[in-house]
């Protein structure tokens, strides 16, 4: 298979405050005439000095900028960045949230003049009732693990309502379940308690029996988890930590494999998530901006964060008078612009189209198995497990490091080189060694994961005739490795060039001390 | 950075013609006597053939002949030979090979866990070690995975690049090879050790800076030592991780041994199993314990001290174990095993177990009788 010849391109210009020169302006300006009256400013606000500006031609600045877009945003490869659920947004999704009635309105504005984007937030959250079985929605949470902390703020106010917080103090979920779990709970006060896989790739019944009683405050779970193996004990799961009068929470970070196959309240669970900017294709980038869509039974919806989109009659408002509410995960009713695009990408997928792409999700990661399984070195997690794995599944690299020395991380590196996104390695804690996790999704086509797979054999053998091209990879990205440890040195580094012309001028100052 | 080079030409033989390790000259005899290949020397070879590739002319002191400078010698490495005496093929080779090396920043060496204990015990205090893997027991927490990764991890330090940082806390382990031979697997640690690591610097995206092991060890065991009942025995098995919970109470572990703690007072340290028992009263008992690597033992293996009749006292209940998700995660079994000599008490134990992994973090455990 032909493999990309790729290049970033590397332009090892100084920063924009060292370009330039005396006099170099972005644009002339004529004097004011002199019928233009000119405000005095106070000779108090008067600077002393002239601002330490870069001394540029507007060109310069456009095409040194330019450069830098070129560095950072300049590879658009493949991307099976798995636990990810890489998907395309289209135009159309993106230009209905750039109309005015969107892009030009406050959340500050009366709720009569925002009835548009009220009926898509209530709408959308009809389409998440029906592909969970809850019966609210709110979209305030900014993330997934803000929306698993949504649940633990939830659990506490709940407990707290009945009295029993001071007695249920503990959250049970799986050492494989999103770490945001166990995190965001522990930030809500809670005790952790994990439970390890068993032999099946999930945890037993048995641990599970042991971990709940009466102080089990709730359960948070993944199913299927990033090993891909869907847990089918789960209603007995649900049942035996309901008995134990714990709140059950459906994590589904991993719902792209099971969407419209399955529905959370069937299953019993109280509460679950859907991520907005993964599984319903809002997009997504450096972080942000998400939204982890919370919903839950009418028994909870009492606790929700304010406020709640409601129709009256024909009307949308906002409802903040709920007096048992956790209060606020976030500023207003969360990123709205993705909701919009959630909610165009579930309208233009339909039912149908959702319960295929599930189809095609699970379809392409088992490929995409078969082939990774033919390249010696690598091994899928839990290989003593025959049964097909769901929509991802972890493999690990540990043979080839054992042979080769080479890392997932030395790994990672190198398929930069071939303009394919690095791939994702594992959520923490580490239980498979040298891991990375793909995720084929619906998006990708069957020539893109063939060609990612080709690029995952081509950089095996290269661990094994050439290492030291691996170790120092990457070779053909705009920048070389980063040396992590500068971080641990503040004088190596700076936020603004302010501070460190300061660190700079510190240092040539304690130079000449001691010389 | 000095580093100085020793190999064990006689570790793993034992592997290949079913002896369970090579302590001891009638050992080696025998392992001869099956047709038992030398496997150090090689392996030493293939990680500093990785180091003289990526850092050409590195300088390393070496032991010389077998003990070093054979596998070492044509690979464009920079060495300084020191002569031990002749090789007497024990671990006196291996303590008098670390003597001539002399001031040396850390010591790499080809073996298993017996060369490890020896290279351990004869090195100078603040002298870091890395093991390059031979033996047929490799229970210690100094190796690295595979000859290439330890040749890599030396080509790190000596570039300096940032990759390999350091750790006082690996556990240098042996296993008694008499009872392992018996069928018996005794897992006993000798000590800790400076060995470098390798920071993974490379999941800030999105996975956020991994959470520090020693870190989660000391805020388990300081959250454990907070709920320390009144009047309670508290029995502190060997090992740092029950040992995090004495320096959580303001005391020095004995690490190798067991102490005895009631209300944050240290009653005894390295008690023996009479001493401890005559501690009993008609107050609860509590045992914090360890889990040895790799193995997963709870009892009954470095702790015999702590008798089946102290722990029966105590039952599973008042076991708390201390380990962090890390170590627990390289166990080869996921479950953990008891052992005390009493096999009805085996059977009380087994079930699932609590184990703190660190502040308001548990792990639920399966304990088996082994």
């Amino acid at each position: 298979m032909k493999l990309p010849n790729y290049h970033a391109p590397r332009w090892d210009e100084p920063v924009v405050m060292e370009l330039g020169r005396p006099g170099a302006r972005g644009q002339l300006f004529p004097a004011p005439e002199q019928e233009i009256e000119v405000a005095e400013i106070p000779a108090a606000m008067q600077r002393k000095d002239r601002p330490e500006l870069p001394e540029i031609t507007e060109f310069e600045a456009q095409r040194h900028y330019l450069h830098l877009s070129q560095m950072t945003l300049g590879m658009m490869g493949i991307s099976l960045f798995g636990t990810c659920t890489m998907k395309y947004n289209s135009k159309t999704a993106e230009a209905a949230t750039l109309r005015p009635e969107l892009a030009e309105v406050h959340p500050y504005q009366h709720p009569d003049t925002l009835q548009g984007v009220l009926e898509i937030i209530h709408d959308f959250d009809g389409i998440l009732q029906n592909l969970s079985g809850m019966d609210q929605f709110v979209f305030q949470a900014g993330g997934g693990a803000d929306a698993a902390y949504t649940m633990a703020a939830l659990a506490r106010a709940y407990w707290a309502d009945r009295g029993e917080l001071g007695q249920r103090t503990e959250m049970v979920t799986s050492i494989q379940a999103h770490p945001c779990n166990p995190a965001t709970a522990a930030a809500a006060g809670f005790t952790v308690i994990n439970l390890p896989l068993e032999e099946n790739g999930y945890p037993s019944i048995e641990a599970l029996k042991a971990a709940i009683g009466p102080k089990t405050a709730l359960l948070m779970i993944n199913n299927p988890d990033d090993m891909g193996i869907y847990n089918p004990e789960i209603k007995e799961w649900v049942r035996l930590a309901k008995e134990a009068g714990a709140l059950c929470f459906y994590d589904h970070a991993n719902f792209n494999g099971v969407m419209s196959k399955l529905s959370a309240r069937e299953l019993g669970f109280d509460a679950c998530m859907f991520m907005l900017h993964k599984t319903f294709g809002a997009p997504k980038g450096g972080g942000g901006p998400a939204v982890g869509a919370f919903g839950c039974s009418d028994e909870l919806a009492p606790y929700l964060p304010a406020p709640v989109v409601v129709k009256q009659g024909d009307t949308y408002r906002l409802d903040n008078d709920r007096p048992k509410s956790l209060g606020k995960i976030r500023e207003f009713w969360g990123n709205v612009p993705q909701v919009v695009k959630a909610y165009a990408w579930a309208r233009a997928m339909g039912a149908e189209g959702i319960a295929m792409a599930s189809d095609i999700s699970v379809v392409a990661n088992n490929y995409m198995d078969k082939k990774l399984g033919e390249i010696a070195g690598i091994e899928i997690s839990n290989p003593h497990i025959r049964k097909r794995r769901m929509e991802m599944t972890r493999w690990s690299l540990g043979p080839l490091a054992q042979e080769t020395g080479i890392g997932t991380a030395d790994f990672a590196n190198r398929m930069a080189d071939y303009g394919i996104d690095p791939w994702w390695m594992s959520h923490e804690p580490w239980i498979v060694a040298e891991p990375f996790t793909p995720e084929a999704g619906e998006l990708w086509s069957k020539q893109d994961i063939d060609q990612w797979i080709g690029v995952v054999a081509r950089i095996v053998q290269e661990a094994r005739e050439t290492p030291e091209l691996v170790k120092s990879a990457p070779h053909n990205q705009a920048i070389a490795q980063v040396d992590g440890s500068v971080f641990e040195d503040p004088k190596a580094w700076a936020m603004t060039w302010r501070a460190w012309q300061r660190k700079r001028a510190g240092d040539a100052k304690a130079r000449s001390g001691s010389a | 950075m000095q580093i100085g080079v020793i190999v064990n030409p006689i570790a793993g033989m034992g592997g290949t013609v079913g002896l369970k390790g090579t302590d001891g000259p009638d050992a080696v005899a025998e392992a001869l006597r099956r047709g038992a290949e030398a496997q150090s020397g090689p392996r030493a070879r293939r990680a500093l053939a990785i180091l003289a590739k990526r850092c050409p002319r590195a300088r390393l002191r070496v032991a010389a002949g077998s003990l070093g400078q054979c596998w070492a010698s044509d690979l464009g490495l920079d060495l300084d030979v020191v002569s031990a005496g002749p090789p007497t093929g024990t671990a006196r080779d291996t303590r008098e090979a670390i003597a001539v090396l002399g001031a040396v920043d850390m010591v790499v060496f080809a073996g298993g866990d017996g060369t490890a204990r020896d290279v351990a015990g004869a090195l100078s205090s603040g002298a870091g070690m890395l093991g390059i893997p031979c033996g047929v027991k490799m229970h210690s927490g100094v190796f690295a995975v595979s000859p290439e990764s330890a040749g890599h991890i030396l080509a790190d330090l000596v570039e300096g690049n940032g990759r390999a940082g350091w750790t006082d806390e690996a556990e240098v382990m042996d296993i008694d090879e008499v009872a392992l031979r018996a069928g018996r697997l005794a897992p006993r640690l000798y000590g800790l050790a400076r060995v470098p690591v390798v920071a993974n610097r490379m999941q800030a995206a999105k996975g956020g800076p991994r959470r520090d092991s020693a870190a989660a060890l000391a805020a388990a065991a300081h959250e454990c030592a907070r709920a320390c009942e009144p009047g309670a025995l508290y029995i502190v098995g060997p090992g740092s991780s029950a040992g995090a919970f004495a320096r959580a109470l303001g005391h020095e572990p004995t690490l190798l041994g067991v102490d005895v703690f009631r209300d944050g007072e240290c009653l005894v340290q390295d008690a023996t199993a009479p001493r401890i028992e005559s501690f009993l009263d008609d107050r609860p008992v509590r045992i914090v314990l360890g889990v040895t690597g790799q193995q997963g033992f709870l009892l009954g293996r470095g702790n015999q001290q702590i008798s089946a009749d102290v722990i029966r006292r105590a039952g599973r209940e008042g076991l708390r174990v201390l380990a962090t998700e890390d170590k627990l995660s390289t166990l080869s079994a996921a479950a953990l095993f008891v052992d005390t000599g009493d096999p009805d008490l085996d059977q009380e134990l087994a079930g699932f177990i609590r184990v703190q992994t660190d502040r308001g973090r548990f792990m639920m455990m399966r304990v088996v009788a082994s």
